[in-house]
């Protein structure tokens, strides 16, 4: 394996580990200040996505698709958590999750009444086409290198955010004792709301940016979700830090595994045999990283409780 | 064999009297079961409409289709086949699009005197050992598309192609029919994760691997990633596949990124024939788009439906199995017939995809194998 391979891996990894953050960033913000079990997170990326598509369909614009999917992700996730969410902070996680994995299908149902069952259409923009040569010689798509620099710049903010904000305060306060800022006076069901499209605008920015290179279908957002559910189980539940470092990690992991685990068996076995295993290996990989996080930190790497 | 053959006749025998005591002798009850929510509803979408299409311009009342959605979910494609056998006591059953819900479905189905025509999905377990005298498949055998894609390869003068395909038993399928028809070396072979959305990496081991091509199996939303995300990757070596990645349904979704890939497939809409004409005409005019692959698909099970119904009464098992397997129709893919093994012996094109006006779509290049049956047809013996 040359070392330009790997750095473009590396790369590779790290880009598909800054959109898990913006994903596992909302859950873990909504899992830590209200204590909920946010299964249809995934639909809310899905409803980024869409909104993308759908309005870059209609005026060519890839910025004004991506406030667009800000906008209808905030807007959804706002809708949401007054009608439904909000009605389920006191219940038990098991109602939690199946009021919540209501949403996903009436989400994806919803959706597929609106935009019908084939995939839409979004592609990246012209400027952010091709590929561009990095220093030493290796060619790497110019968009993904966006993508990385957005998804840093996003976290960037967050952590400002959360650090140095009124709202931040009260974010952390509400992670810290919930009853407490309540009694002080803190309107607490809006600061939720605001939580809660802030989760959910993150993760429609990520479904727009993503679905520029995939594909935009209904769907799309379940299988991110389980990553971002083990992203914020290795970094730790309400953990906005923890959630960077784990986003990173199981990106890496993923990325690097499946291109390293087939080469290293091929050096021992017959390579179609090899590449069976070593692929099958790789898809396990980032759960045997959880597992062994959890070994030795059960709370996760920054998990405090 | 003969205690099989003797349980299989009292197993019709019993499939016929149950058809007369429902009074409907002449008429036939289909049962289809595809994909109608969740990931790949276009594609089942797609059988149906052809399917009734089809049923639509016969006007024959005889004919009474009973449709559910199996959600891509084998459980629940069992517990409707179940339904429909039982309850619904259907004469045929058809309509199942993935090969792992076919496996589910159709054993179970056909040992219980019920004929099955597949207008997709055509596992290899199907074809060989495990064929079925009440088992029709009116697509193609799984390797048949990736087998035609080797056999290009080796017309183009490929000689070092990069190979990659799901970690399931269709993407293990296709690999294995790309192989068996194609003469060059293999520049690397990468097992994907179903349902995998980020190529990047494999793209990259592509780029170091000194391919001279490249040749990918990834249906539906994978397929679309992945063209995509190559075409935006820099690596402009050839790109070849089966018709699943190109067709009618997703190539808007993939765009600029698609256009002048070469693609395999047994029919396109551009294929000379009155049928065909008829076909695609009637297809824009009913549903507003153009047909795909599946909906070709679908079209063709109902009319070989029809043709059967037109020579023998479904209660006459015999004889109606008789008159499938003659294929006496006129399928929109021009000449059809059916192998040994009740599959088909068809041509396959290749195809390129175009932009007519607004439009992505493909038009046949040349052809690609001709008369071609399956490798299992050896193995089945009834």
């Amino acid at each position: 394996m040359s070392t330009i391979l790997l750095i473009e891996q590396v790369l590779n990894g790290l880009q598909s580990g800054v959109m898990l953050f913006l994903m596992a960033a909302g859950l873990t913000l909504i899992f830590g200040v209200m204590g909920l079990i946010n299964l249809a997170h995934g639909s809310l990326y899905m409803v980024g996505a869409f909104a993308a598509a759908a309005v870059a369909g209609a005026t060519g614009s890839f910025v004004l698709a991506l406030i667009a999917s800000l906008v209808a992700a905030a807007a959804a996730g706002a809708v949401v958590e007054l009608t439904v969410i909000r009605r389920l902070y006191d219940r038990d996680h098991l109602d939690q999750v199946l009021a919540t994995f209501a949403l996903i299908l009436i989400f994806s149902e919803g959706t597929r009444w609106i935009f019908g069952s084939f995939p839409l259409f979004l592609d990246i923009p012209d400027a952010l086409a091709g590929p561009v040569m990095l220093p030493g010689g290796i060619q790497y798509p110019l968009y993904r290198l966006v993508i990385i620099g957005v998804g840093l710049v996003v976290a960037i903010g967050l952590f400002q955010l959360i650090a140095r904000t009124r709202i931040g305060i009260r974010i952390r306060a509400g992670e810290s004792d919930r009853e407490m800022i309540a009694a002080l006076g803190v309107d607490i069901s809006k600061l939720y709301t605001i939580v809660f499209a802030l989760g959910a605008a993150l993760a429609g920015l990520a479904g727009a940016l993503v679905g520029a290179i995939q594909s935009v279908q209904v769907g799309m957002g379940e299988p991110v979700l389980i990553l971002a559910f083990v992203v914020i189980v290795i970094g730790g539940i309400g953990s906005i830090k923890g959630a960077l470092v784990g986003a990173l990690l199981v990106g890496l992991t993923d990325t690097l595994g499946g291109v390293l685990l087939p080469g290293f068996f091929a050096t021992f076995m017959e390579p179609s045999a090899a590449t069976a295993v070593g692929s099958s290996l790789a898809s396990m990989s980032i759960y045997i990283l959880m597992a062994g996080v959890l070994l030795f930190r059960p709370t996760g790497l920054y998990g405090g409780r | 064999m003969k205690l099989k053959s003797l349980i299989l006749a009292a197993g019709l025998a019993a499939a016929g009297s149950f058809a007369l005591a429902d009074g409907h002798a002449g008429k036939v009850k289909v049962g289809m079961i595809t994909t109608l929510s969740g990931g790949g509803a276009g594609l089942g979408i797609d059988v149906r409409d052809g399917f009734m299409l089809a049923a639509k311009m016969a006007g024959n009342d005889n004919l009474e289709v009973v449709i559910e959605d199996d959600q891509r979910k084998p459980e629940i494609a069992v517990q409707l086949a179940d339904k429909m056998i039982q309850s619904e006591k259907v004469d045929v059953m058809t309509g199942i699009i993935w090969s792992n819900l076919a496996m589910a479905v159709v054993p179970a189905a056909t040992a219980q005197g019920k004929f099955y025509l597949s207008p997709n999905a055509g596992p290899s377990a199907l074809a060989g050992k495990g064929c079925h005298p009440l088992y029709f498949n009116v697509a193609w055998q799984n390797d048949n598309l990736h087998e035609a894609a080797g056999a290009y390869a080796n017309d183009a003068g490929y000689k070092n192609t990069f190979i990659l395909a799901p970690n399931y038993p269709a993407g293990q399928d296709a690999l294995t029919g790309y192989k068996r028809m194609y003469g060059g070396e293999l520049a690397g072979e990468i097992y994907t994760k179903l349902g995998q959305t980020d190529y990047a990496a494999e793209i990259a081991q592509i780029r170091a691997s000194g391919a001279d091509s490249v040749f990918f199996f990834l249906p539906g939303g994978m397929g679309i990633s992945f063209l995509k995300q190559y075409a935006g990757s820099g690596v402009d070596l050839p790109v070849v596949g089966p018709a699943f990645s190109f067709d009618q349904g997703i190539l808007q979704a993939v765009g600029e990124a698609a256009l002048g890939v070469k693609n395999t497939s047994q029919w396109n809409k551009d294929i000379d024939n009155a049928a065909n004409k008829a076909f695609v005409e009637a297809f824009q005019a009913e549903y507003g788009r153009l047909p795909s692959l599946y909906a070709s698909q679908g079209y063709d099970t109902a009319n070989l439906l029809l043709s059967a119904m037109a020579k023998a009464d479904v209660s006459d098992a015999d004889a109606f199995r008789a008159a499938l397997a003659a294929a006496e129709f006129d399928s929109v893919r021009g000449d059809f017939a059916f192998g040994p093994n009740q599959h088909p012996v068809q041509d396959f094109y290749v195809r390129e995809v175009i932009k007519e006006g607004d439009v992505f779509t493909n038009k046949i290049i040349g052809a690609s194998l001709t008369d071609h049956g399956d490798a299992y047809a050896a193995d089945c013996s009834y």
